[in-house]
Formats: C-alpha cells, sequence, structure tokens
C-alpha cells in the first residue's frame, strides 16, 4: 500500500519534533520512529542547554559564539554559530513557554550552571551558560515536545523502521519503511522529507549511545549519493562509568566535580590551567588516556576517578540525582562516599550529512537538493567544528529543527509531488527475502562486535595511520562476511532480529567513512587526534571533508570554512 | 558464572498458546539482566522479541516482570537474583501481549494523552521566562523522572478488577502539570482527576510505589491530588 503526506520527518528525538511542531496545522506531517518516540536518544541528555540568558552573571551571546568557535578548533562554520548563539535565548524561552520545567534562581529566572568549554569575556573563566532540569534536561525537553505533537495532532508512525530512501531525477519522491509490528512494507510519498535519526555510537565498543543509534538515517542519505562532511570528527565523552559507558554529564563537573589518577592527583590543571575540569571534551579525553598510558590510571589500570564526594549530599540529590542513581545501580557505590570509576565513551559524532543554514541537504556542488532536509546529530552544518560543546547539541536540535521545519515550510509552497517508481518497495523486499533465506549464512552479531572493537582501538581517541590502515582491512573483511548474513527469526511479528541485521548493513559503510576520512586528515585537530601527526595544520587542513562511494570505491574531497569573526588562533584553556 | 533464565514467549500468529523457554547464558553478577536478554538473543535464539534502547535506565523501553516483579531490565543485574535458581521474565501483567515480552503500548499512551499532559499557559508568554520559585518548581522534581516505562501500570492490581482505571501513570502526567504553577489549568485538571475512573478507583496498593524504576512516589501524588480534590471541589466523589 502506497501513503501520502505533504511532509515527511524521520525521527522523533528533539530535532525531529520540533521541525514537526513547526509545521503541524500548516501542512499535512507524519513522524518516523523505528522506537517509540518517547524512547529517542535526545532524552538521554543530562547536563543541559547553553545560552546567554545572563541569569546567574553577566553573558553575551559573542562569547558563546567565541567559545563554540574555538570548542571545534576553528573547524566551525562561524555562520552557523552565529545564528546558535545568537537564537539560543529565544529558543531557551520558547521551550520554558512550553511548560519545559527548568530549575530556578531564588529570584524565579531559569538557572544557568557551568559547562566545559563555555567562558566569559573570550576564554577569562567559567561562566553560568547552561540552563538544566536537574540532570535531565533532555528528557523533560523531549517529553515537553512529544506531548506538544500529541496536542497538535500530528500522525506518528511508532516502531516504523524507514530502510530507503527514494529519489529520483535529483529529487526527493518518498521513502519506503518497514512496520516492526507486522513485517509488512510501505511506500510513502511526499514531496519533503527531513532526516533527523540522531547518532551513530554503536559503531564503537564503549559508548553512552542507545542500541537505537545505528545511523540509519545517514546510511540513506550516503546510498543516495550525497557525501558525508567531517566524519573523521567522533565525540568520546570524558566521563562514562568504567566497562560501561553509562554517561555521568559534564553537568558533575560543572557544579564542581573533580578529575584524579591513582595518586589523587587533580591532573586537569597541568593540561588546562585556566578552566581545569571544565576544558573541552577532547582534551579532557585525551588528558585521561595520557594520565593511563603513563601509568596514573587507578591501580595502573584503564581507568581514572571522578571525585564528587565534596559537593554533598544535598546537591547531588538536587542537581545530579540520575547520575547518582546510576552510580548506585551499576557500580554498587555512593557518590556521597566513593570515587566514580570512570573512562572515555563514544558520545557525539560532530560530522554527518551536510545542510546549510536552512537545514537543506547539500550536494558536492553545496546546492541544495530538493525536497530533502536533515537536522540534528545525523547532520552535519558545521556548527559543532572537530568538537562540540556540552549543552550545544540540545540547542542545535530546537534552532535548527525549527529552521528546517520553516524552511520545509517555505518550500512546499513550490515542491511538486514527483511519481514513486512502481516497484519503490523492490530493493527492502528483495533485502528481507535474502536474509530470511540464507539458513546457512552468519548471525549478526558477531561480525557487529568485531565492528565495534575495531573502530573503538584503531579509530578511537588516538590514530594513527597504521592503525586506520588496518582498521580499513578490517572492515573490507566484515563487509565480505556480510554478504552471507543470515537471521535465526523468520516470522513477520516484531522481527527485531531482521531489523538488527539489516542496521548492520548501515553501519558498515558509515564505519569505512569514518575511517577513510580520517585517514585523509595528516594532522591533530579538535577530537581527531593522528599520532603521527600531532599538529593542527591550517595552512592545508582548515578545510571540511567530504566522503563519497561510488561503484565501491571511497573518494574524499574539501570544501572551505566560513570563517567572519574570530581568526583561528592556538587552542589552550 | 552460568545464569538460568525462563522466559515468557508467545507469537499470536504461530502459537496456540504462551509457553516458557529455557536458556542458560553466561554472565558477570554485575552485568545487566538486558545484557543477558541480548547474548541469547544473538548467540542462542534470534527469535526473541523483546524493546531495548538506552540501556540505562533513561528511555523506559524495557520494562518487565522478573521474578514477578515490574522491573527495566537494564536497571537490574545478575547479582540482585543471586538467590534465584532461574529468573523469570515475562511481559507486563494486564497489557495485551504482541510477542514475547512486548506489549501493545497504544492503550497506554492514550490514557496518559487522555490527561492532557501539555502545558496550558494561564497568561501570554511573557518577554522572557514566566517566573517560576524554587519551591514551586521543587513540587515537580519527583515526577518529571517519569520515563513513561508503564511498570507501575502493570503493577497496579486495581487495573485488573478495573480496566477503565487510568492508571498510576498517568496521574503521575496529571501531577506533573496540575501542580505546575505556570499552568492556567488547574480547575478543569482537578475536574477531569475527579472523574470516577482517574484518582478514585486507587486503593493505596503502593505495588507503583515499589516498583517505579525512578522512585516517583506514585501513591503519596495520587492521595495529594485526593486532597486537593477535596479541598477545592467540596462536592467531589467521594
Amino acid at each position: 500500500m502506497v501513503f501520502k503526506h505533504d511532509a515527511l520527518i524521520i525521527g522523533s528525538g528533539l530535532a525531529g519534533l520540533r521541525a514537526a511542531t513547526e509545521l503541524a496545522g500548516k501542512v499535512d506531517v507524519a513522524l518516523f520512529s523505528k522506537v517509540y518516540p518517547t524512547r529517542s536518544h535526545s532524552g538521554a541528555a543530562q547536563g543541559g542547554i547553553a545560552a546567554a540568558l545572563g541569569n546567574e552573571e553577566p553573558d553575551s551571546w559573542e562569547w558563546h559564539m567565541f567559545d563554540t568557535v574555538k570548542g571545534g578548533d576553528y573547524l566551525t562554520d562561524q555562520n552557523i554559530a552565529e545564528i546558535l548563539s545568537k537564537d539560543a535565548i529565544r529558543a531557551v524561552y520558547e521551550l520554558e513557554h512550553l511548560g519545559v520545567p527548568f530549575n530556578r534562581t531564588p529570584e524565579g529566572k531559569i538557572a544557568q550552571r557551568n559547562f566545559g568549554g563555555h567562558t566569559r569575556d573570550f576564554g577569562k573563566a567559567p561562566v553560568k551558560r547552561a540552563c538544566y532540569a536537574a540532570d535531565r534536561s533532555g528528557r523533560v525537553m523531549m517529553d515537553t515536545l512529544y506531548f506538544e505533537a500529541v496536542k497538535k495532532g500530528i500522525k506518528i508512525y511508532p516502531e516504523f523502521s524507514v530502510m530507503d530512501l527514494i529519489v529520483k531525477d535529483g529529487r526527493v519522491a518518498g521513502l519506503v519503511a518497514y512496520e516492526l509490528a507486522t513485517g509488512e512494507v510501505h511506500a510513502f510519498r511526499s514531496r519533503a522529507v527531513l532526516i533527523a535519526t540522531g547518532g551513530y555510537g554503536k559503531l564503537f565498543k564503549v559508548t553512552s549511545n542507545a542500541h537505537a543509534n545505528t545511523g540509519d538515517g545517514l546510511y540513506l542519505a550516503y546510498k543516495a549519493g550525497i557525501a558525508l562532511e567531517d566524519m573523521e570528527f567522533v565525540q568520546f565523552h570524558p566521563t562514562g562509568i568504567q566497562g560501561l559507558g553509562v554517561l555521568i554529564s559534564e553537568a558533575a563537573r560543572g557544579e564542581g566535580g573533580i578529575l584524579r589518577n591513582r595518586e589523587g592527583e587533580r591532573f586537569m590543571e597541568r593540561y588546562a590551567p585556566t578552566i581545569k575540569d571544565l576544558a573541552p571534551r577532547d582534551m579532557v579525553s585525551r588528558a585521561i588516556y595520557t594520565e593511563i598510558r603513563e601509568g596514573r590510571g587507578i591501580n595502573g589500570e584503564d581507568y581514572v576517578h571522578l571525585d564528587l564526594t565534596h559537593l554533598g549530599e544535598k546537591k547531588l540529590a538536587e542537581k545530579l540525582s540520575d547520575i547518582s542513581s546510576f552510580v548506585r545501580i551499576y557500580l554498587g557505590l555512593n557518590p556521597v562516599t566513593d570515587l566514580i570509576p570512570i573512562q572515555p565513551t563514544c558520545h557525539y559524532m560532530m560530522g554527518g550529512i551536510p545542510a546549510n543554514l536552512h537545514g537543506q541537504v547539500t550536494d558536492a556542488g553545496n546546492n541544495p537538493v530538493p525536497g530533502l532536509y536533515a537536522a540534528g546529530e545525523c547532520s552535519c552544518l558545521s556548527l559543532h567544528g572537530a568538537n562540540r560543546l556540552g549543552c550545544n547539541s540540545l540547542l542545535d536540535l530546537v534552532v535548527f529543527g525549527r529552521r528546517a521545519g520553516m524552511q520545509m515550510l517555505d518550500d512546499l509552497g513550490r515542491l511538486p509531488w514527483t511519481e514513486l517508481p512502481a516497484d519503490a518497495e523492490k530493493e527492502t523486499t528483495d533485502l528481507i527475502k535474502r536474509l530470511k533465506e540464507n539458513r546457512n549464512g552468519e548471525r549478526a552479531a558477531g561480525i557487529r562486535r568485531s565492528l565495534q572493537e575495531l573502530m573503538m582501538f584503531d579509530c578511537g581517541v588516538f590514530r594513527t595511520a597504521s592503525g586506520l590502515e588496518k582498521a580499513l582491512r578490517g572492515i573490507k573483511d566484515l563487509e565480505a562476511r556480510a554478504a552471507n548474513l543470515r537471521v535465526d527469526s523468520t516470522g513477520t511479528r516484531y522481527n527485531t532480529d531482521l531489523i538488527e541485521t539489516v542496521e548492520l548493513l548501515h553501519m558498515l559503510p558509515l564505519a569505512e567513512a569514518i575511517v577513510a576520512s580520517a585517514l585523509s586528515r595528516t594532522e591533530s585537530r579538535g577530537a581527531h587526534w593522528r599520532e603521527d601527526y600531532p599538529e593542527r595544520n591550517d595552512e592545508t587542513w582548515l578545510k571540511h571533508s567530504l566522503v563519497s562511494k561510488e561503484n565501491g570505491r571511497v573518494s574524499i574531497s574539501f570544501k572551505p570554512v566560513t570563517i567572519t569573526r574570530f581568526e583561528p588562533k592556538p587552542r589552550a584553556y | 558464572m552460568q545464569v538460568r533464565f525462563k522466559i515468557y514467549r508467545f507469537d499470536p500468529d504461530l502459537d496456540q498458546e504462551p509457553a516458557y523457554r529455557s536458556y542458560s547464558v553466561s554472565a558477570m553478577p554485575e552485568e545487566r539482566i538486558l545484557d543477558c536478554l541480548n547474548r541469547i538473543k544473538w548467540e542462542q535464539d534470534g527469535t526473541l522479541a523483546y524493546r531495548m534502547s538506552c540501556a540505562h535506565g533513561v528511555c523506559g523501553s524495557d520494562g518487565m516482570r522478573i521474578n514477578g516483579v515490574c522491573a527495566l531490565a537494564c536497571q537490574k543485574l545478575v547479582r540482585d537474583y543471586a538467590d534465584s535458581e532461574e529468573i523469570m521474565l515475562e511481559p507486563l501483567p494486564f497489557f495485551q501481549v504482541r510477542k514475547d515480552l512486548i506489549v501493545d503500548m497504544d492503550d497506554f499512551f492514550a490514557r496518559v494523552d487522555s490527561m492532557r499532559p501539555y502545558f496550558i499557559a494561564a497568561s501570554p508568554p511573557p518577554e522572557k521566562e514566566y517566573p517560576q520559585s524554587v519551591e514551586a518548581h521543587k513540587k515537580q522534581e519527583d515526577v518529571i523522572r517519569c520515563i513513561l516505562c508503564a511498570c507501575c501500570t502493570g503493577a497496579c492490581p486495581v487495573m485488573r478488577e478495573n480496566p477503565d482505571y487510568v492508571g498510576p501513570a498517568a496521574l503521575v502526567w496529571a501531577y506533573r502539570y496540575l501542580y505546575d504553577s505556570r499552568d492556567g489549568q488547574t480547575g478543569q485538571r482537578l475536574e477531569r482527576l475527579n472523574e470516577p475512573n482517574s484518582v478514585w478507583p486507587c486503593v493505596n496498593h503502593f505495588e507503583c510505589t515499589r516498583v517505579c524504576p525512578k522512585e516517583i512516589p506514585v501513591t503519596k501524588s495520587i492521595n495529594e491530588m485526593k486532597r486537593e480534590i477535596k479541598k477545592q471541589i467540596p462536592e467531589s466523589a467521594k
């Protein structure tokens, strides 16, 4: 059966929801989620959303813009950072007006706290810029927008996995989705499609990301011929729970938490003398691994301690209650009295589907692809450059989710319907048939585990040419094995076995795109650290990478960085 | 160590009736029940179906009955069941089973939606934020932890006797907006709560409170709303 909507949004996290609420009531919009919408991973964001409200101390959008650019190691497109930091203030008040329960100052204003890389006066000292609701800021924002979508009566397709994007003659015609509850494959006609499918941390062994974060939307764009931008920039968050990768928010350090090595030393004083533990995430993660490599991990092992014991029971209960409960549940420790074992965890992808400041996906010539849009973590507006600052992600979602929605609305006045090919579902149904009929192949789990380990060890915080080349060869081997995948479950009802296997097929080419981009960039910038090229090289590398794949061959091209206000300078904190 | 599981299996398309199947996996005491489920599914039996996503008690996907008690599989560890010879996993009670541990959530979300869980302002928005005191914000602090996992509703004995009861999760969301000092619908919200199948069927079993993975004082919140109705609507139902 063929369904029809003016606009389709893939992904019901904060970016998708914000775009959808912009379109609701004006055009026929539908939202797809491969999980129930309230399970989306925006809900796992803990620390807050950045905006220079100045509620706690003087602040300005220019300082916020500067921090975003410097945090991104000058790869950030400055026109985008300017939009973000200016619009942040309106965006946060808008969320408050929708009922988001932000914590409050004694004067009844939105409370704000410190966060990594956010400073006053262009780097002089930390500034309180993060607006928050305890340590569940993402969840309350997402719930608020989800029920706003319910109130507006937006059509939602829950537990529908989008399997194919139909682009015909360079223009969007619709998509193909798999209904998990029934196993049916449906084609959807549409004039405008927004990809808002979030991150893909599941490419790595240790990650704060959800099982659902497999990069499906990114893969669909890549497969449709869109070159992916800045894929080498993968953020490792410094404080994941040892072994599990479960996130301990940067808010823990924003509220005064301190990192300590085996000697109990506050080692960040040596790496970032001005803002210490509140340095950006890439620097802190490298510092942790450097301590570990030099033998100062706890008991000489691969973790250090996060010390919150001086914050006191009250502050932990009021402002960091979720993370306190994670520490109790998963480690059996009490953050009031115990040190928390942490290690860096794969957290956020700076790269993604290239999009302009209106959320329009752009092709190799930097021209918009008619009817195709991207927002949120899967997109790359070159906002976060080589490293994203904490609290700029939730902000990105609501600022650029809204802008994408506005642009779609505007474009829908002109965008025509494109006829779907008669066999639009065929590629998807063939794939499902092949996987179900193969009785002698290999299960997905083993290949997925090998991929996650390979990415973690050879394409993680520290990279070298030889490690990346090894990773590329490894991915090739895994792709060969994946040609013979099988599923155990041949049923139609909730065949999660089948969907997880399809997701692995999405993950492999994305892993290759990341590694190929990382191999190409022979410098160290932000989260991309090459031990064989440990310096930033602006002369050659102050440019964005674009990776594409044609006829099985991966190639890399480049496009310039937009610099408006801040000339690149050495990055010290 | 080897851990033994007994898991409820039912595919309404293929099976006449539900059955329990046993599995054994090797797991560390500090591993999650969800890790064990994944190991079973990925290495032994891909036909097993359950929901999961964040794996750390934030998304609310993997509510199920573990040894008879509603809980999140990602929030319970193997060592929590050290005394059990076999860990029994079943779908949330009261809910209709779609496959194995996956239940129909549409009806659950419809109940929550019926409480109008969104902000309806008393006045047009000011230029900046609506002012709210620290104390007024505190009133919402417990209930905004809700992740809509449905453990409370699955555990509630009243749901089984009275399927029209809106259920504890919906009431948590009603509380969240009833006591939002910025909301302008207090009267209408109280009227809704005073309907026969809103707060009144609750008779203080406290099962919701006992199982809530986010430690929300659910029953206490429901009782507080009952008192509020009695105070504000003197001719109230009870």
